[in-house]
C-alpha cells in the first residue's frame, strides 16, 4: 500500500491533489505504453475511475491493489493479464459499457461523432475490425445523427456479436434494435 | 313247491316284461304310425296352390287345422320341421316364380315386375302362410326366441333377392332417373313405388340410397366436364341452377327427405367445386370478366350457387377485391397523368378540378360496389370486409405529390363553398359519401388539419354556404372520429355565432359612447386561440382611420372581459374602400393590408417602394405580394413606374385616376400564400407527441412489454387517426430510453420497462 501511495504522489499534480492528464503520459511513458492505449483505458476501469484524464488517491489505490501491482514493472506484467481477464465476456459488457460514461463530458449524457468514432477503434477495433470501421465510416457520411447515446452504444456491440458481418443476413430491422442500427444496415445494403 | 313258485315267478316276470315289451312296441308303432301321418299331412300342405288367387274355404280350414294337429302334438320335434318348411315354402315361391319373372324383364318393366312381386309376395303369399301358421308362431317361436315369421317373409326375399336388387334393379332405377335429367317424362309413380318396397325390406339407405347416390355422382361427372367445355360461365351456371332445382324436385317428390341432402353435395360437389378454377378462369366469360363487364345477373347466380359449397366464396371474394382495387388504381393513374399534364402548364384551376374529379369518381365507385355487396352478395360479411382493403389500397395513394387527406379536403370544401342547387345530390349527402371515404384513409389527422385551416377561410371569409352544412359535416365527422377529431373546429363555428352577439353589443357601445365611434362600419370576428390555425402576426403602421376602429373595439372589449387579451390578425381582414375616380366612384373590396397601401395614396400621389415599405413597417416579401396584386394584377388600381410584370425595389407607384371597370363594386384579389407545407409539417410534429404519448401511456399500464407488442399496440391505439410510421415509433422509444422514461432489460433486449 505504501508504494501505491508513492507511486501516486510520483505521478500527482500538485495544485489538483490528484493525477493529471501529463502525469498519466508520464505514466504511460514509464509503463511503456501509448496514452492512446487501450490498457491505459482498462486500468481506468480497473480502477472505476470517475473522470476522463484524472485518477484520484482512491481510484489510484483501487486499481494497483486490484492489479496486485505496486511497481511499475509489476504493472507493466499485469497489463497483459488485464487485457486478457477484461476480454472475458461477462468482463468485456462492463468494460464496454464504462468507456461510454468514462468518455462523457461533465453532465452530458451523449458523446458527440467525432469521439465516439475514435472510442469505438480503440475499445472495440481489435476484436470486430471489419464493422468498427465500416460504421465509422457510415457515422461519418451520415447527418441525422449528431451524437451517440449509452442506448445506441450497448447494442452496437451486441450487433457485433450476433449479426454476421458483412452479410448481415440474419439482422431483422421489425426487432428492437435501434434505429441508428436499422439505417446503418441499410446504407450497408445500399452500398455493397 | 319253492322250485315251482321260482319257475312260476321267472316266468310270470318274462311275461310281464314281454307284456311290457309289447306295450312299448305298440306305443312306438302307434307314435311312428302318427309320426308317418303328421309327415305326410306337412308334405301335403301344398303351398304352390296357394299362389292361386282364390282358395276354397274347406282346403284352408284343412290346411290350418292340419297345421294346427301338428303343431300341438307333444312331441316337438316336428315344430323345427314345421318352421324350416315354412321358410322353405318361402324360399320355393320365391326361386319359382318371382326370381324367373324378374329375369325376363328389363328396364321399366323390371321396375314394375318387381313392384308388384313384391307386393304379391308380401300382402298375399307371405300374409296367408302367416295366418296358417299363426299357431306356431305364437309359441314355439316365441319360446325358441327364433325369427318371428313376420320377419322371416322378408328375410328370405332379401336373402335370395339381394344380388338381383343391387344390380339389375338399381341399375333399372338409375336410368330412368337420368332419362328425366336428360329431359324426358317419366313414370314418378314407379320410382316412389320402388322406394317404398326398399323402405319396407329397411335396405332404403343401404341399397338404394347409397346406388342412387353413386349414379348422380357418374352421371354429373359426365355431364360437367361436358358442360364447362362447351359452355361459357354464364351459361354453366344457369345449368347448375337448374339441375340443381330438379334434383331437389325429384328428391323430395320421391325419395326421402334424408336423401336430399346427400345428392345435392354430390351434384354441388360435381358441378360447382371440382371444375370451379376452370369455371372462374374462362377467358371471355369468366368471373374477371363478369366483373369487368358488370354482369351482375351473373354475379349474383354465381353468389347464390357458391355460397352453397363449403369455403366457395373464397375465390369470388378475391375475384371482386382485386376488381374493385384495379378499379381504383385505375383511376388513381389516370388522374396522376391528367395532373402531371396541368402542373406542366402551371394551370392551378384545373389542376383542382381533377382533383376534385377524382374524388368524385371514388364516390361513385363506392356506391357501385357497395350496392354490389349488398344487392347481389347478400350483404356478406367477407364481402364487405374485402371492399374495404380494397379501397383502403387506392385511398392512400398520393397524386403528384398531394395526399388524398387532402384531396379529400379540396373536395369537401368545394362542395361546402357551392351553392347547394345544381345536381341531383344534396349537399348532405355528398357530405355522406365524404365521411364514407373518409373512413379508408388511414391519415384521418392530416384530413382534419386540412379542413380545419380551410374551414377557417371559410367561416372569415363568408364564402361557405350554409351553416348548417358545415354542422352537420362535423357531426357526421364526430360519429365516426370521436370528439377530439372535432373539437377544435365546432370551437370554430361556435365562435362565429359568438361574433354575432357581440357585434350587437359593439353597436350598442358605440350608439352610448359616441365620441369613441371611428366613423367607419366595423365589424370584429374575435377567435378564440387553440381552436383556430395558427396565423402569423405582423406588426405594421395602421391608417389613422384604421387605428381608431382598433382602439374603440378595444376599449368596448375591455368593458367585457378584462382577463382576455386580443390580438390583431390584420392578414385576415377585408376593408371596403371608396375610390374616387375619374370615369366612376367605385367600390373596391380589399384585405385590410392592401387598403392601408391605397390609403397611403390619399396624402400623396407618388410613393416609392421603399416609401410605402418604410410606411407600413411589413415584411419585404408581404409588401412586394402586396403591390403586385394592386399594379400588375387583373385591376390596376396603382400605376407602376416601369410598366413591368413583376414588382422591385426600385419602382415607382402612382394612383391610377383612369382606372375603371364595367361593374361598379369589384373585389381585388389578393393571392393567399401556399401553406399546405406548414399543415403537413404541423401534422407531422402532432405525430410525433401522439406516438410518446401514446407510448408512455402504454408502458406506464404494462410495466414490462416487447417490443414487437409495444409496436403494434401503438400502432393500433392510433389507428383511428392515422398509421403511424414504424420508423417514427422506434425514434420515440429510444428519445424515451435517453430521457429516461423507458429502459431496456438488461438479460432480453427487445423487452422495455417503464421508469416511474
Amino acid at each position: 500500500m505504501e508504494r501505491i501511495d508513492q507511486l501516486f504522489h510520483a505521478y500527482m499534480d500538485k495544485s489538483l491533489g490528484m493525477v493529471g492528464p501529463e502525469g498519466i503520459e508520464s505514466f504511460c511513458l514509464a509503463v511503456g505504453i501509448d496514452h492512446t492505449d487501450v490498457r491505459i483505458l482498462m486500468l481506468a476501469w480497473k480502477m472505476q475511475a470517475e473522470k476522463q484524464g484524472y485518477f484520484t488517491l482512491d481510484e489510484w489505490r483501487r486499481g494497483l491493489s486490484a492489479l496486485h501491482a505496486d511497481t511499475i514493472l509489476k504493472i507493466r506484467k499485469r497489463l497483459q493479464e488485464l487485457e486478457k481477464e477484461v476480454m472475458r465476456p461477462t468482463n468485456f459488457l462492463d468494460f464496454y459499457v464504462y468507456a461510454f460514461c468514462y468518455s462523457l463530458a461533465e453532465k452530458q449524457k451523449n458523446i458527440d461523432i467525432e469521439s465516439a468514432c475514435e472510442l469505438l477503434t480503440v475499445v472495440l477495433g481489435f476484436r470486430f475490425p471489419l464493422q468498427v470501421s465500416k460504421f465509422i465510416e457510415y457515422l461519418k457520411s451520415q447527418n441525422d445523427y449528431k451524437v451517440i447515446n449509452l442506448d445506441q452504444w450497448t447494442s452496437f456491440l451486441r450487433f457485433c456479436n450476433e449479426i454476421n458481418f458483412p452479410s448481415l443476413d440474419n439482422y431483422d430491422a421489425e426487432l428492437a434494435w435501434p434505429l441508428i442500427l436499422d439505417n446503418f444496415v441499410e446504407w450497408m445494403r445500399e452500398n455493397l | 313247491m319253492e322250485e315251482k313258485t321260482l319257475k312260476d315267478m321267472k316266468e310270470e316276470e318274462i311275461r310281464k316284461m314281454e307284456k311290457k315289451t309289447l306295450k312299448d312296441m305298440k306305443e312306438k308303432e302307434e307314435k311312428e304310425e302318427e309320426m308317418r301321418k303328421l309327415e305326410l299331412m306337412l308334405s301335403n300342405i301344398e303351398i304352390k296352390g296357394l299362389s292361386n288367387e282364390t282358395l276354397d274355404g274347406i282346403k284352408c280350414m284343412t290346411l290350418y287345422t292340419d297345421i294346427y294337429i301338428v303343431a300341438t302334438d307333444s312331441n316337438q320335434v316336428f315344430n323345427a320341421k314345421m318352421y324350416s318348411k315354412y321358410k322353405e315354402f318361402h324360399n320355393d315361391y320365391l326361386n319359382d316364380i318371382v326370381l324367373p319373372h324378374l329375369r325376363l324383364h328389363h328396364g321399366e318393366f323390371l321396375l314394375k315386375e318387381f313392384e308388384t312381386s313384391w307386393a304379391h309376395y308380401s300382402k298375399v303369399i307371405h300374409n296367408r302362410l302367416h295366418l296358417y301358421f299363426r299357431y306356431l308362431g305364437r309359441y314355439y317361436v316365441a319360446r325358441e326366441k327364433l325369427l318371428n315369421l313376420n320377419d322371416v317373409g322378408n328375410r328370405c326375399f332379401i336373402d335370395l333377392l339381394y344380388e338381383e336388387m343391387r344390380s339389375r334393379v338399381m341399375d333399372a332405377v338409375i336410368c330412368l332417373i337420368n332419362k328425366e335429367r336428360d329431359g324426358a317424362k317419366i313414370d314418378r309413380e314407379l320410382v316412389k313405388k320402388v322406394v317404398n318396397v326398399f323402405e319396407e325390406l329397411k335396405l332404403y339407405e343401404d341399397i338404394f340410397e347409397e346406388r342412387i347416390v353413386a349414379g348422380t355422382k357418374d352421371y354429373y361427372s359426365k355431364k360437367a366436364s361436358l358442360w364447362i367445355s362447351e359452355n361459357s360461365c354464364p351459361e354453366f351456371m344457369l345449368k347448375v341452377e337448374e339441375c340443381l332445382e330438379k334434383e331437389e324436385n325429384m328428391v323430395r317428390d320421391c325419395m326421402k327427405p334424408a336423401t336430399e341432402q346427400k345428392i345435392v353435395s354430390e351434384v354441388e360437389h360435381k358441378l360447382l367445386v371440382l371444375h370451379s378454377t376452370q369455371l372462374f378462369d374462362k377467358e371471355y366469360s369468366g368471373l374477371k370478366k363478369l366483373l369487368e363487364d358488370g354482369k351482375v345477373v351473373d354475379l349474383a347466380r354465381m353468389y347464390r350457387l357458391y355460397s352453397r359449397v363449403h369455403d366457395g366464396l373464397q375465390h369470388v371474394c378475391l375475384a371482386f377485391k382485386n376488381h374493385v382495387t384495379a378499379q381504383g388504381m385505375a383511376l388513381v393513374r389516370q388522374t396522376e397523368i391528367e395532373v402531371n399534364k396541368h402542373v406542366v402548364k402551371n394551370d392551378v384551376g384545373a389542376l383542382q378540378n381533377q382533383q376534385v374529379h377524382l374524388i368524385m369518381e371514388f364516390i361513385k365507385l363506392h356506391e357501385v360496389y357497395l350496392s354490389y355487396v349488398n344487392d347481389y352478395f347478400q350483404s356478406n360479411s367477407m364481402f364487405f370486409k374485402v371492399l374495404k382493403e380494397a379501397f383502403e389500397v387506392f385511398c392512400n395513394k398520393s397524386i403528384a405529390g398531394v395526399s388524398p387527406a387532402e384531396l379529400l379536403s379540396i373536395f369537401c370544401d368545394q362542395t361546402l363553398k357551392k351553392k347547394s342547387c345544381d345536381n341531383d345530390k344534396s349537399t348532405e349527402d355528398t357530405i355522406d359519401d365524404v365521411v364514407k371515404l373518409l373512413v379508408y384513409i388511414s391519415d384521418k389527422d392530416m384530413f382534419a388539419e386540412f379542413h380545419r385551416k380551410k374551414l377557417a377561410r371559410r367561416l372569415l371569409f363568408n364564402k361557405s354556404d350554409s351553416d348548417e352544412h358545415e354542422r352537420y359535416l362535423l357531426t357526421k365527422l364526430k360519429q365516426k372520429c370521436g370528439r377530439h377529431f372535432t373539437s377544435k373546429m365546432e370551437g370554430m363555428v361556435t365562435d362565429l355565432t359568438l361574433c354575432q352577439d357581440t357585434t350587437a353589443s359593439f353597436t350598442d357601445y358605440l350608439r352610448d359612447n359616441p365620441d369613441m365611434n371611428p366613423g367607419f362600419d366595423l365589424t370584429v370576428t374575435v377567435l378564440t386561440i387553440g381552436f383556430w390555425p395558427s396565423y402569423k402576426t405582423c406588426t405594421f403602421n395602421l391608417p389613422p382611420e384604421m387605428l381608431r376602429c382598433v382602439e374603440a373595439f378595444k376599449q368596448f372589449y375591455q368593458t367585457r372581459t378584462k382577463r382576455t387579451r386580443i390580438t390583431w390578425l390584420f392578414s385576415l381582414g377585408t376593408c371596403t374602400i371608396v375610390g374616387k375616380f375619374e370615369p366612376k366612384t367605385m367600390d373596391l373590396i380589399v384585405t385590410t393590408l392592401q387598403a392601408s397601401v391605397l390609403l397611403l395614396f390619399n396624402s400623396a400621389n407618388r410613393l416609392s417602394y421603399s416609401d410605402i415599405k418604410d410606411q407600413l413597417d411589413l415584411p419585404e416579401e408581404d409588401v412586394t405580394r402586396l403591390l403586385h396584386s394592386l399594379s400588375c394584377a387583373k385591376y390596376k388600381i396603382l400605376k407602376k413606374e416601369p410598366d413591368t410584370k413583376t414588382i422591385s425595389k426600385t419602382d415607382y407607384f402612382e394612383f391610377n385616376s383612369m382606372f375603371t371597370d364595367r361593374l361598379k363594386r369589384i373585389k381585388v384579389p389578393f393571392p393567399l400564400v401556399d401553406d399546405r407545407k406548414k399543415v403537413i409539417e404541423t401534422v407531422v410534429s402532432d405525430r410525433r407527441h401522439a406516438i410518446e404519448a401514446a407510448i408512455v401511456r402504454i408502458m406506464k399500464f404494462r410495466k414490462v412489454l416487447g417490443h414487437h407488442q409495444l409496436m403494434s399496440e401503438c400502432a393500433e391505439v392510433l389507428s383511428s387517426t392515422f398509421r403511424p410510421d414504424f420508423k417514427i415509433i422506434k425514434l420515440q422509444i429510444e428519445s424515451l430510453i435517453s430521457r429516461d422514461y423507458l429502459e431496456r432489460d438488461s438479460k432480453d433486449h427487445s423487452v422495455y420497462r417503464y421508469l416511474a
